[in-house]
């Protein structure tokens, strides 16, 4: 038999397997790493990203390659996702730094080891062309994000969170697998772009596929934490330590984007009038509950969660607007405003948590948000940066939240759903009253505490530098709406 | 340089208000406030070509601008002026000076903070008068919440927070409905976002009332108009002085710039269609809100219920579609920026010196600051309508383009005259006349010369205008003739 077997090619693949080879080294080297600041891990998991992202960037073709039997796809989408991703891990091990290295009982290699797995895990989804691909690379972000929750281990807070996480991620995974094997059924391939073909041939047994649908698309709510699969992200969030919880709500949303292109898009486009309806539902039920329920939060991290919560329904309202009446003419517009969406809201995201980690010291969490009161009078610059980053979420010019909010409604309008556009910016209203109250508390309220912030030098300059670029971003949000209209245009 | 006017005159007080903000911390106090002074200033500067630039024979769109922006969408950074917004960009750089000479002393926290947020403001401002684009006006308009936002809640009064989000939320709410309804225009001209186009643009009758109403939450809001007003007293009670002199004089005028801008070029048939709600909505804010005036207690408040009857009369003269009506009120819109913005320094100078605005705490002012008391009754006068002044000029053309759409609309407008009368005079008799009240009156030191500067100068535009109209009324027949006929012709096919 060794004489059939053929070695893939192995380039589109390259940048997984750097990392993948880096993650056992730096295992390895950490062993022999004395000092607590592990400054040497450190370096080389922050090189490793910074290589990956060269790698991915020096094997971008453009084109679209199949390798390891089809079951990997390499196009512009998957590059540039893994761009963003590798950079936005790179901040965020930046932000997360200094914070772990005052807590000894997360002052350990394997954090980031783990980091690097679960990026390594989101890579194979983004880069998934079969259907056992994307569970594989699923699983290997899920598993190590739920040991990273659980990294804290005297914290009950934490492992409760990490308990919740894997039990009901782990039901997620086996409704998503259900839901693979009922694919499977129906057509007899799990390879994303032969399911497609058997759709467009028609013979499929039509019930079998929608049923599968449904708990694909539960998986993908789940992943995504929309309403009703939302009840894992307030608890993971709020228990989850920062630098966790930073992660967890920035770079495995590029993944589960991916996810919702290759299954749905790659894969399953033939039922887009049905999933598109799900679809819908899910993204109004986020909007209302989301959006209410964050009013009541006390925590930043918990209101930041029900926001999280919120932009993933406004998110989805591109996908649904793709495909009317078999007309798919707005198809890519429809969902290069929903990656657009994404991303701005990754980068928005990341600089609002780290904002909680530049607060936070040895011993105070900073993450109630009676802590952010009278922040202008502690520090003026990064009490605007917050602002900057509250009026982004809530969708106020001149930020990148808006023109995301703003590509995202044009789209919704196009399908000509008036009343789901009336619907979300009634929902945005609601929303910017807790992202005032948080520039409320900065600016019309006196300090509890008048310590001078103490975060290093080089999160300073990289959180200010993100506060910037979603004002930059907002200003002139042409280039990156571009990228994600050609990376969709020349990937689907 | 010419070409570039448009710009200079947004971009100057923004990169002023960035210097200012960069001066940190109250140390540096005075040089914030110099600096402000010389950005305020060069913000009035680079405004004033364009009123000597002007061609007033023209209705076209002048010192335009144009550069693409955001070309996926079509979006462009156009740029242009005409005989109806011109003047309001003036107004607004000129106000900005009297804001900042106004906090000058009164301001002691944040200094920076504060002016900055003001010229950063008055380049917003600046902005939503001169875009021609839909979505570059929309990204100004809401914009230019966040400085005000922050003005109200920062060196507000005790209920600040409270009015300071219910400003918010409120023009939040009317502004996202107005997105749609841009994006929804965008589709229908074929991807463009021009507001010149949309002017062209034929749409059918049904559409024509939706869009119209989508405007409509988002100018009434702003104008205010009755029943949607009631942010403006909150907001207005609780700003500093420089904040509600910036929200009467400019921000009010934005909602009903809309219905000029927006409303009535966009949805002409729409705009026939519902002229006779928009009048009725117009005199409820005229006639009962000036009841409503009446009876305050609070000088503050008082004013701001006397700016949303005056805004009632603005809607009023847009919506009888005649020449004398719109020319009438844009007259009054003008007039009513110099009014109220010197009605509240007025105020804002008594409230300095004695930290009370209710009515009942003075009496007998005169008697301890007559030149004060001279100015205050002037602007009194203008702002109840007294010939000669400039209040007198915008009403007295509204109610003659009343005369000629209907008599009875005609006769309620008019009786403004007396209520306006009523409550200004009144309360003018109750802080000013009269024997002392009390010991702090009677230890109240008159306006100093930093007062009697800025208060003259409002004096002389107020008399100014008010005697000899015709500068400002002279640039805008063009326009004004030119948006009334292209209402005249129906969009529909």
């Amino acid at each position: 038999m060794l004489t059939n077997f053929v070695i893939p090619d192995l380039l589109p693949a390259a940048p997984e397997l750097f990392i993948l080879a880096m993650a056992c080294v730096i295992l390895i080297v950490d062993l022999f790493v004395k000092s607590k600041a592990r400054t040497l891990t450190f370096a080389l998991t922050q090189l490793t990203l910074v290589g990956c992202a060269a790698i991915t960037y020096m094997t971008s073709t453009g084109e679209i390659t199949y390798t390891f039997s089809n079951m990997f796809v390499d196009d512009l989408m998957a590059d540039l996702l893994k761009l963003f991703l590798d950079l936005t891990v790179i901040v965020v091990l930046f932000y997360a730094r200094g914070y772990i290295a005052e807590r000894v009982s997360m002052a350990k290699g394997e954090f980031y080891v783990l980091v690097l797995l679960a990026t390594l895990g989101m890579m194979v989804m983004i880069s998934a062309n079969h259907l056992l691909t994307l569970y594989l690379g699923l699983e290997m972000m899920s598993l190590s994000v739920y040991a990273m929750v659980a990294l804290n281990r005297d914290s009950t807070q934490a492992t409760e969170a990490a308990m919740k996480y894997f039990v009901l991620g782990a039901l997620a995974s086996g409704l998503l697998l259900y839901g693979i094997s009922m694919v499977y059924g129906a057509t007899g391939t799990l390879e994303i772009t032969q399911v497609a073909q058997a759709l467009a041939q028609g013979a499929v047994n039509k019930t079998i596929l929608v049923f599968g649908l449904v708990f694909l698309v539960a998986g993908i709510a789940f992943k995504l934490g929309v309403v009703p699969f939302h009840m894992w992200i307030p608890d993971v969030y709020h228990g989850a330590p920062t630098p966790v919880t930073l992660f967890i709500a920035s770079a495995p949303k590029l993944a589960a984007f991916a996810m919702v292109i290759r299954l749905l898009v790659n894969g399953l486009f033939f039922l887009a009038p049905d999933w598109q309806q799900m679809l819908m539902i899910l993204a109004v039920l986020s909007m209302a509950i989301g959006n209410l329920a964050a009013i009541a939060q006390t925590n930043i991290k918990r209101m930041l969660a029900y926001s999280a919560i919120s932009h993933m329904g406004f998110m989805l309202l591109g996908m649904v607007s793709g495909v009317v009446g078999g007309d798919a003419r707005f198809a890519l517009n429809a969902y290069s405003s929903s990656m657009f969406y994404m991303v701005a809201y990754v980068i928005t995201s990341v600089a609002g948590f780290g904002m909680i980690l530049l607060l936070a010291r040895a011993g105070f969490e900073a993450d109630s948000l009676d802590d952010f009161k009278g922040l202008n009078k502690r520090s003026p610059w990064f009490a605007s940066m917050m602002m900057v980053v509250m009026l982004s979420m809530a969708g106020i010019p001149f930020f990148v939240g808006f023109f995301a909010k703003f590509a995202v409604l044009q789209a919704v309008v196009a399908a000509g759903y008036m009343w789901l556009a009336i619907a979300a910016v009634l929902f945005s209203l609601i929303g910017a009253f807790y992202y005032l109250r948080v520039v409320k508390l900065m600016y019309f309220d006196a300090p509890l505490d008048e310590t001078p912030i103490a975060a290093g030098f080089d999160t300073k300059l990289l959180l200010s530098a993100n506060g910037l670029a979603v004002a930059l971003l907002g200003l002139f949000p042409q280039t990156l709406m571009y990228l994600c209209a050609v990376a969709l245009v020349r990937s689907l | 340089m010419s070409g570039y006017l448009l710009s200079l005159a947004i971009w100057t007080p923004i990169v002023a208000g960035l210097v200012v903000l960069f001066t940190g911390s109250d140390r540096n106090a005075p040089l914030a406030r110099g600096l402000a002074l010389l950005g305020a200033v060069l913000g009035l500067l680079v405004t004033l070509p364009l009123y000597t630039g002007f061609d007033k024979a023209t209705s076209a769109m002048q010192f335009v601008e144009q550069a693409s922006w955001i070309a996926p969408f079509n979006i462009n950074y156009h740029l242009g002026v005409d005989g109806i917004s011109m003047p309001f960009v003036i107004l607004n750089a000129f106000i900005t000076i009297l804001v900042v000479l106004a906090g000058w002393k009164v301001i002691e926290q944040r200094v920076a903070q504060y002016n900055a947020a003001f010229l950063i403001m008055s380049g917003l401002l600046n902005g939503i008068f001169c875009a021609l684009d839909g979505v570059l006006f929309y990204v100004f308009f809401e914009a230019s919440l966040i400085p005000l936002y922050l003005i109200i809640g920062m060196w507000g009064g005790p209920n600040r927070v409270y009015a300071a989000i219910k400003f918010f939320l409120y023009t939040l709410m009317g502004s996202l409905l107005f997105l749609i309804a841009l994006i929804y225009l965008f589709f229908q001209s074929g991807g463009s976002f021009s507001i010149q186009d949309w002017h062209q643009l034929p749409l059918d009758l049904t559409t024509q009332i939706w869009l119209f109403l989508a405007f409509l939450v988002a100018f009434a809001v702003k104008v205010p108009m009755w029943p949607v007003h009631t942010w403006l007293p909150d907001a207005h009670v609780e700003a500093p002085t420089g904040g509600s002199v910036v929200l009467a004089a400019i921000a009010l005028k934005l909602g009903a710039y809309g219905f000029l801008r927006f409303s009535l070029p966009i949805a002409p048939d729409a705009s026939h269609e519902l002229s006779g709600l928009m009048i009725g909505l117009s005199l409820i804010a005229v006639i009962y809100i000036g009841f409503v005036a009446l009876v305050q207690a609070d000088m503050k408040k008082l004013v701001a219920y006397s700016s949303i009857a005056h805004m009632g009369f603005v809607t009023l003269g847009f919506f009888m579609l005649n020449p004398l009506g719109v020319e009438g009120a844009l007259v009054q819109m003008i007039s009513h920026g110099f009014v109220s913005g010197a009605m509240f320094l007025c105020i804002g100078v008594l409230y300095d010196r004695m930290h009370s605005r209710q009515i009942a705490d003075y009496g007998g002012v005169v008697n301890t600051m007559p030149k004060f008391a001279a100015f205050f009754m002037l602007f009194s006068m203008a702002n109840a309508g007294l010939p000669a002044t400039s209040g007198f000029v915008g009403e007295f053309m509204v109610i003659l383009g009343a005369v000629e759409y209907n008599f009875w609309v005609a006769f309620a407008a008019a009786t403004t005259m007396i209520v306006g009368a009523a409550y200004t005079l009144w309360m003018y008799k109750r802080v000013v006349f009269g024997a002392v009240a009390n010991s702090h009156v009677a230890e109240l030191e008159d306006i100093n010369a930093r007062e009697f500067f800025f208060l003259a100068i409002l004096a002389l535009c107020v008399l100014g205008m008010g005697l000899y109209p015709l500068p400002f009324t002279e640039v805008m027949h063009a326009s004004v003739n030119d948006l009334l006929q292209h209402v005249a012709q129906s969009k529909l096919q």
